[in-house]
């Protein structure tokens, strides 16, 4: 046991525990101001239901060992799993520590969804797609390129803090929802705009500064590993707000805030599978081109196909996902981290081809899982508020509150 | 000169504004207020406290018009928010004494457009 190691996995924790708030502030300040209180409470509360979960359930699926589907019921309750180490996943701290850390995942990553269906869902219908999600989608993924056992972890594929695991599993399902849940109504004649641009900057900083938790605390300890990563996490989303903002200033004639944010966000997701095998002049190419990429996504496939990602969470994370595993699989270096391998650009073709094949799996599992999830839910609950609802906002119709008053 | 005053629905302001354009109706001027009227509001809660029958966020539209103006205003502002529902809001037609341009002075009828 190292205390180090322990003192900053905690707070590690701790960061990546107020990107989920943060998030909140990045999606509150994009939807209208009906409905900013909806997306704010959406995040808190899986903050509260995934927490629970994890600690009865949740981290047993994903963790405990075994060849399956997931890791089965074993450690349920966190039985078994006390302060003592677990060296295969890691030696240096309490169980309890790597467990707790690993939770905060488990809640931000089913919080990214709410980005493609925002302004538009029930309350009730949220709450079972997203407890059911966390189950049937992120407990096996993760089980899969994480746990002892997991096959993809066994075929060699790389994911240092969540690329796979958080971000394409997230963003696919964020397209599969906002394809079946359908546009909000009005959107051709009235262009949603952001209605605080304040928030959504708070919300940006705040995730940058949790994603330091995010990626160098999955060094699982404080040493050069969880270094590497800090650096190359803010050099990485760094060099994606810059390349937003040239994008916008070639494109559309000025930089925006809007952009900054959305390439620094972009670039933290595109560098989050990378972090720890990557170095840094890697890392500069990595968030430079994460904008092109997520700008091409949101700008014109999206208006092209015509679906309704509203925050564009397939835009920014499935696509700044894929983006960050493959060149994972073309930028890894040994001389980073030994215990990962070399990519193609150091010599070693394979890794890529696993990457890629990683992603593919991640993407047809995710997608076809989250398919059946929102249809089961449709048939038992219904999952769209009425029209009206929706243009009454649901900050009101349902949870009874508004954010901001026009008198007092 | 008539003063055309229409209460509507917010998510209906950019089809009234179309229709408004459409009808070459180009000056208007919004606030956000709030009211309500037979819809009777909402029931909200904090902490419990419940507060009942809130005035519900409404637009309100002014738009200063010639005579032969007022009646192709006032469809466009239908065709924007009619719903048929209760809450769709109202359209207050006032006469207007005099409108002064301030860039150049000028009053009544040249004025207003």
């Amino acid at each position: 046991m190292n205390s180090g190691d322990t003192a900053w996995v905690m707070m590690s924790a701790a960061l990546v525990m107020l990107m989920t708030p943060g998030l909140a502030f990045f999606y509150g300040g994009m939807v209208r101001k009906k409905n900013v209180l909806s997306v704010l409470m959406q995040c808190f509360i899986i903050l509260c239901l995934a927490s629970v979960w994890w600690v009865l359930c949740g981290y047993s699926l994903a963790f405990a060992p075994g060849k399956g589907f997931w890791g089965g019921f074993a450690w349920a309750g966190l039985n078994g799993v006390g302060l003592e180490p677990y060296a295969d996943y890691a030696g240096t701290i309490p169980h309890q520590a790597f467990m707790v850390f690993q939770g905060m995942f488990a809640i931000i990553t089913p919080a990214l969804i709410i980005g493609a269906f925002a302004e538009r869902m029930k309350f009730a219908a949220f709450l079972a797609i997203i407890l059911l999600w966390a189950t049937f989608v992120y407990a096996p993924v993760c089980h899969w390129v994480w746990g002892i056992g997991g096959w993809l972890r066994s075929l060699g594929a790389l994911d240092f803090a969540g690329g796979t695991v958080v971000h394409i599993n997230a963003g696919i399902a964020a397209l599969v929802t906002a394809l079946i849940i359908g546009r909000r109504k009005n959107l051709d004649k009235a262009v949603p705009t952001p209605h605080n641009m304040p928030f959504v900057a708070l919300g940006t900083a705040l995730l940058w500064f949790g994603w330091f938790g995010f990626n160098a605390g999955s060094a699982l300890g404080a040493n050069g590993l969880a270094v590497n990563a800090f650096v190359v996490t803010n050099t990485a989303a760094a060099a994606a707000g810059l390349s937003w903002a040239v994008i916008e200033w070639i494109r559309v004639g000025k930089p925006t805030l809007f952009g900054v944010c959305s390439g620094a966000v972009a670039g933290l997701v595109a560098i989050t599978p990378a972090a720890g095998f990557v170095g840094v002049v890697p890392a500069v190419i990595i968030g430079l081109l994460v904008s092109v990429f997520c700008y091409i996504a949101v700008t014109v496939i999206k208006p092209a196909l015509g679906y309704d990602d509203s925050l564009d969470a397939f835009g920014v994370h499935c696509v700044g996902g894929i983006w960050g595993a493959l060149a994972t699989g073309l930028f890894a270096s040994k001389a980073i981290n030994a215990a990962g391998a070399d990519g193609l650009f150091f010599g070693n073709p394979q890794l890529f081809l696993v990457q890629l094949s990683t992603v593919g799996v991640t993407i047809a599992y995710s997608a076809i899982a989250t398919f059946a999830i929102y249809k089961a839910v449709d048939v038992i609950i219904g999952v769209r508020v009425s029209e009206k609802e929706e243009s009454m906002g649901l900050d009101l119709t349902q949870h009874h509150e508004h954010a901001y008053t026009v008198l007092e | 000169m008539k003063l055309v005053i229409a209460i509507i629905q917010p998510d209906k302001l950019e089809e009234v504004k179309e229709e408004l354009y459409k009808a070459e109706v180009n000056l208007i001027t919004a606030s956000e207020v709030l009211g309500h009227g037979r819809q009777k509001g909402v029931t909200e809660i904090y902490r419990g406290a419940k507060e009942t029958g809130n005035l519900l966020r409404k637009i309100r539209l002014e738009i200063a018009v010639n005579d032969d103006y007022v009646e192709p205003t006032v469809k466009a502002i239908v065709r924007g928010a009619k719903t048929g529902e209760t809450g769709d809001g109202k359209i207050f037609i006032l006469d207007l004494k005099e409108c002064v341009r301030i860039r150049t002075e000028e009053r009544g009828s040249t004025a207003i457009g």
